[in-house]
């Protein structure tokens, strides 16, 4: 297993900049996600790892060996494709097979290390068939088999459970994690799903418009999201943004959402805006709801979405509308009158001209 | 299938079905006429209305292969018993085969060498165009080519006018640099001709083939000729086939050019055929005979590779 270091990778597709400047460092053993909506280059930037794509400049080393000008084949890296990508005239065996034949490894052994390979995975029984009678995620299991076989440096895997019902990818999301934990394997995997990075990655990686956003682990990226993109990408239901204005001084500030009334908050949570102008993110878990009058102020709910677990209710603030988690059951309808106050320890800050996140000092 | 209810659905089905039948009738009768004709004994071969009924010969076949002359008088029954069978066949049609006055021994007609001219002509024809043919359109279809649509056009523009309309150039310039009645020669002009249909076609099949199986091939430790022999190849074997078949068909079946570049020795056997006409007293069976051995390898080749075929033409269509 490797360390993967991309130093100042560029990539252009003719005169559209896909990778701009990236520089990351990816430990032996890490499970690494890149996260981003499509079009945003995490896909070109893992294929460029592979050796599928050239860069335009950067170098990029699997253990201290510069590989950006060798050929994939010479890397020892495997990819997981999202179409799996399995070959249709051969059979499950012949396919995962398949590495072992380049590198003219005798037939007893590419027997034995198929057979290790299927057990792991639990696809013995499908060794004879074509993949053309396989399920969706037997499919991907004999991608991912196929990908292992050889023992790679490195995992590389290209939304592999993209193509997958709901149900399956849960199933293999765990599975891949399971397997990423039994092999230890460095491993970088691309998808746009927040929720897949979240549950594998021991370090995610945002991207957007070919740039990195943040890296940090899972919990950081989550709580501390370093831009208004990055906050508005990762978590779902989906952040609240709104304008912002800080009113006040002493021990209580006044946040000013929308022209609304305001939340008043400990100015030691807002001392560090220095007034200019902001814009406020808060996770809809953040925005608290009471039936009972109390702080806050009141205000009438607008839509109510029942989720089963729990409740997304929206709720008026002034001219802007905030989304509240609430328990199930919480609202029934529209139009209820509501006391909305806000968690000060779990706002967010972003400048509002570069949308970069305003972070206490402290 | 469609699964057929109303009334108006049936008469539909119904009418169809009438359809294929004519379309079959009128497309299979001429073959039935050379095919009964090439085992007609000659006296029947002509007749007013067509013979239906009649007793199968080989005659015409013993005759297609032999330089044969018009008897004066009886074979004695002597030479007629050591003859073997296909000779006593041509005896009894009033014919003796030309010999070799020294040697004895028989003097062929004509038709083998020019049947074997066409079989290798085609075959190698085919071979080079379809090889050729992937490669190229492998290229285009995987790589960036400067130009791409323009070089395709200029490929697919060879196709436009029709070739006899270069034939007499083609002609002065074959004579002028040897290839004129030569195997070589032809074997370029049908592998010319087919280029830039095999070309298209076989794009056409190559881009269906997702890249990521070459992809997978190039991680795991291929080159890229590896992954395209292991990988492309059998996948695009279906478009190999329809494309082959295509190419060999239009290769047997040309007349123009071979009728014009060759004479002799490498005649092929569609302007041999007609040739037979003129020669004396037309015998019709032994031409019937002639075309009829003359449609098989394609009826052969094409019955082989019907499954990729059928396959071939629903490609794009069933695949995703």
């Amino acid at each position: 297993m490797a360390r993967i270091e991309l130093n100042n990778i560029e990539k252009f597709f003719g005169s559209v900049q896909v990778l701009k400047n990236v520089s990351l460092t990816i430990e032996d053993g890490e499970f690494v996600v890149m996260l981003g909506q499509s079009g945003c280059g995490k896909t070109t930037m893992l294929r460029a790892i592979a050796g599928l794509e050239t860069v335009s400049s950067g170098t990029i080393t699997i253990d201290g060996r510069e590989v950006q000008d060798l050929k994939a084949a010479d890397r020892d890296i495997a990819f997981v494709f999202q179409s799996f990508s399995l070959y249709p005239h051969m059979t499950v065996e012949e396919n995962i097979a398949f590495p072992l034949r380049a590198v003219r490894s005798s037939k007893a052994d590419r027997v034995a290390e198929v057979k290790e390979v299927a057990k792991f995975l639990g696809i013995e029984r499908l060794l004879p068939r074509r993949p053309s009678a396989l399920s969706g995620g037997d499919m991907q299991r004999v991608a991912i088999g196929r990908a292992l076989v050889r023992r790679p440096q490195a995992l590389l895997m290209d939304e592999p459970i993209g193509a997958l019902d709901a149900k399956l990818r849960e199933q293999m999301r765990a599975e891949i994690k399971r397997l990423h934990i039994a092999r230890n394997s460095t491993s970088v995997y691309v998808t746009h799903d927040q929720v897949e990075a979240m549950s594998l990655a021991d370090r995610i990686v945002v991207m957007h418009d070919g740039v990195l956003q943040q890296v940090g682990a899972p919990n950081e990226v989550y709580l501390h999201p370093a831009n208004l993109f990055v906050a508005q990408f990762v978590g779902s239901p989906v952040m609240n943004i709104a304008d912002v204005a800080v009113e006040g001084s002493g021990t209580d500030a006044l946040l000013r959402v929308g022209r609304s009334e305001g939340f008043r908050v400990p100015t030691a949570t807002v001392s560090h805006l220095n007034g200019s102008p902001a814009k406020l993110g808060i996770r809809p878990e953040a925005v608290l709801l009471s039936r009972e009058p109390g702080e806050g102020f009141e205000t009438e709910t607008t839509n109510v979405e029942p989720l089963g677990s729990h409740d997304i209710v929206d709720v008026r603030v002034g001219d802007e509308t905030l989304r509240a988690r609430c328990d199930s059951g919480f609202a029934r309808g529209d139009g209820e009158k509501v006391w909305v106050t806000l968690d000060p320890a779990r706002a967010h800050f972003f400048d509002a001209q570069t949308g970069q996140s305003l972070r206490r000092t402290a | 299938m469609a699964e057929v209810k109303t009334t108006r659905e049936v008469v539909m089905n119904r009418a169809a079905i009438a359809a294929v039948f004519v379309a079959l009738i009128v497309m299979l009768t001429p073959i039935y006429w050379i095919a009964s004709t090439a085992f007609k004994p000659r006296s029947l071969a002509t007749t007013a209305p067509p013979t239906v009924f009649f007793e199968p010969t080989l005659t015409p076949f013993a005759k297609l292969f032999v330089r044969r002359s018009q008897m004066r008088e009886p074979v004695d029954q002597e030479t007629y018993d050591a003859a073997p069978w296909w000779e006593q066949l041509i005896y009894d049609d009033g014919e003796s085969v030309v010999r070799n006055r020294r040697s004895g021994e028989i003097t062929p007609s004509g038709y083998w060498d020019r049947y074997k001219n066409s079989l290798i002509i085609s075959i190698i024809s085919t071979f080079l165009a379809v090889s050729m043919g992937t490669l190229t359109a492998y290229g285009f279809s995987r790589f960036k080519v400067k130009g791409e649509n323009d070089w395709l056009f200029f490929i697919l523009s060879t196709r436009m006018l029709p070739p006899v309309v270069v034939a007499i150039p083609m002609f002065l310039m074959y004579r002028a640099v040897g290839l004129h009645d030569t195997h070589l020669g032809l074997i370029i002009l049908y592998t010319a001709f087919n280029l830039s249909f095999s070309v298209w076609i076989m794009k056409g099949f190559i881009d269906e083939i997702p890249r990521e199986y070459e992809e997978a091939a190039l991680v795991d430790g291929y080159t890229r000729l590896q992954a395209f022999i292991k990988i492309v190849l059998p996948e695009a074997l279906t478009g190999i086939a329809a494309t082959a078949v295509f190419c060999f068909i239009i290769a047997w079946n040309e007349y123009a050019f071979a009728l014009m570049m060759t004479n002799r020795n490498a005649q092929t056997a569609p302007p041999y055929i007609p040739s037979q006409v003129g020669s004396g007293l037309p015998d019709w069976s032994v031409i019937a005979a002639g075309a009829f051995l003359f449609l098989l390898p394609v009826a052969i080749f094409t019955f082989l590779l019907r499954n990729h075929l059928l396959r071939g033409m629903s490609f794009g269509a069933i695949r995703k």
